[in-house]
């Protein structure tokens, strides 16, 4: 069985907010119906959104770090909000893992959304159903999109490539190498929802090297005893190569 | 969590209404049995029945208003194997329709001796009211268990849920019991305000060992695991958007520490402290008006009650809407 996720790169998210937008746009144009919003240019703005950019701030001035989380619906592998559902409106996919709401099922009770401890479901105020991020189910499979297009909303927009989408049950997908090789993580794992999505840990790369590795050990010159002087005029002073 | 009036109301309606059918089913039992003198007529207990499916019906009215559609409200029957919501959808109408039966055969006197055990007679309506307690007893589980399954709202997760929610019901249905003899059969009073006694010392031991248990919890979730980066300093800075959504209103009650412990303060006065000493007064000196201020006592303060639970509820989904900007 696959199962379909996102790997977000801490490591490497901007905090542009561009796959917010694009996910809004993708999702509020769709066959569903729109992903309503009140008062959108005025006081008290409110909305439905699947997906949000959040900042944190780690550490205490002047060390601190500053770490852009993008946090949608983690598509968990034992999610706690389809058994709760007391009509079947929302059910995970056999095929490819993807948790989805039947928006004609769906009785509006929100008690799929208590049962979800990241907060990822959202009311849609207007249509008084439970609305959720998709994976884009509508674009993934759409083949009238060139075959590069098929990704959901969010990863085609992110400018940095911090969002990466595939099969993580598939051992050499590009997304199961990148949780393997680079620290993937789940979020909250206390709960042992098991989210299909995963996050890449922010990294440093630091040059380690010792004091003798900067100078050159079997340096002809040295044979010769010649000494260097750094008054004298250098190759690159006296030719223009 | 943000307390929901439909469902503060659902649950302690219902919770009366069950209350109010045991104890008149309790009263029945004991006269059947002849531990008590078999005084009670079908009248009180087809009145009882009447008041009990009430407040069922107003119930299960006020569940209405918790949906966004309720014109499809039956599909809620669907999930039984796995969702206590859908399990407490059944069993509701199920209670109503029998609580109607039993209150029926008493009204119309279809009251026909099915069996004898030695010389204790079991008519139709002890058969049917054996079948409603056992319903009532599954829709006190089944509402306590929708808010005790939920692992992560750890103050909900607990026995101690369910139990309250058997225990607080019961003790109110029971208090509108002892109302409803005083106003109809006042040599009744003593044995409802009695089991009334008993039932709210009880409640009282449960439902303070539900307060001190969720004083003493520490939030499995904290910043760190909810974002996944270890380290003692985590503050956010953003939730991502300046304007409202659904999760910046429907997961926290949005008031002050002191308006929480001013409600726990008043539903301790108003469901335990109160309507104590008025039973204990109609133990001696009856009066309906009395009683009518400790049901109406009980009532509110288990309104209140209600909305201290749902508040205390620490969803750890708030751990990521701390900052707007």
């Amino acid at each position: 069985m696959s199962q379909l996720a996102l790997v977000i790169d801490l490591n490497v998210c901007v905090g542009c907010h561009a796959c917010v937008t694009n996910c809004k746009e993708w999702n509020t144009s769709g066959s569903a119906g729109a992903l309503s919003d009140d008062n959108p240019y005025s006081k008290d703005p409110t909305g439905t959104f699947f997906n949000r950019v959040q900042t944190y701030e780690v550490g205490t001035f002047p060390k601190t770090e500053t770490v852009h989380f993008p946090k949608s619906c983690l598509h968990c592998e034992d999610p706690p909000c389809v058994p709760v559902c007391p009509t079947g409106a929302s059910y995970k996919r056999e095929e490819d893992g993807i948790v989805l709401v039947d928006y004609d099922k769906c009785i509006g009770c929100r008690y799929c959304s208590w049962a979800c401890p990241y907060g990822a479901r959202e009311i849609d105020e207007h249509q008084k159903v439970m609305k959720k991020c998709t994976l884009c189910v509508d674009r993934i499979y759409d083949e009238n999109l060139p075959e590069a297009e098929r990704k959901p909303a969010c990863v085609l927009a992110c400018p940095t490539s911090a969002r990466l989408f595939g099969d993580v049950h598939d051992p050499d997908s590009e997304v199961s190498v990148a949780i393997r090789e680079q620290g993937g993580y789940q979020l909250m794992p206390e709960w042992g929802t098991k989210p299909s999505n995963h996050y890449l840990p922010r990294r440093k790369n630091h040059v380690s090297y010792k004091k003798d590795e900067l100078e050159r050990v079997d340096n002809p010159l040295k044979k010769e005893d010649y000494q260097v002087d750094s008054t004298e005029p250098s190759l690159d002073d006296v030719t223009s190569w | 969590m943000q307390p929901a009036f439909s469902v503060i109301f659902l649950t302690t309606l219902i919770g009366m209404g069950q209350g109010l059918f045991l104890a008149i089913y309790t009263r029945q039992v004991y006269s059947v049995l002849n531990v008590v003198e078999a005084s009670s007529t079908g009248e009180f207990y087809s009145l009882g029945s009447a008041l009990a499916l009430c407040l069922l019906i107003l119930g299960l009215i006020a569940s209405i208003f918790h949906l966004g559609r309720p014109e499809r409200a039956w599909r809620a029957a669907s999930m039984w194997r796995t969702s206590w919501l859908s399990r407490e959808v059944i069993v509701l109408p199920t209670v109503m329709g029998l609580v109607f039966l039993y209150g029926l055969v008493h009204f119309m006197g279809w009251n026909v001796v099915l069996m004898t055990f030695g010389s204790i007679p079991i008519d139709l309506s002890m058969i049917i009211g054996a079948l409603t307690t056992l319903a009532v007893f599954s829709l006190y589980i089944a509402t306590g268990m929708i808010y005790a399954c939920l692992k992560f709202l750890q103050e909900w997760h607990s026995p101690l849920t369910v139990i309250n929610y058997l225990l607080l019901g019961s003790v109110s249905g029971f208090t509108l019991a002892t109302l409803l003899a005083s106003y109809q059969q006042p040599e009744l009073v003593s044995f409802f305000s009695g089991w009334s006694i008993v039932l709210l010392v009880l409640a009282f031991i449960f439902r303070g060992a539900s307060l001190i248990r969720n004083k003493r919890l520490r939030p499995k979730s904290t910043v760190q695991t909810a974002i996944g980066v270890r380290h003692n300093q985590i503050k956010q800075k953003s939730m991502g958007f300046m304007g409202g959504a659904m999760n910046t209103r429907d997961f926290f009650h949005g008031k002050t520490k002191f308006f929480l412990k001013s409600i726990k303060l008043l539903f301790i006065i108003m469901v335990f402290i109160v309507p104590m000493a008025i039973l204990i007064l109609a133990l001696f000196k009856p009066s309906f008006m009395v009683l009518v201020v400790a049901c109406a006592s009980m009532f509110i303060g288990l309104l209140a009650e209600r909305w201290y639970f749902f508040a205390e509820g620490n969803h750890p989904q708030n751990i990521y809407y701390q900052a707007i900007a």
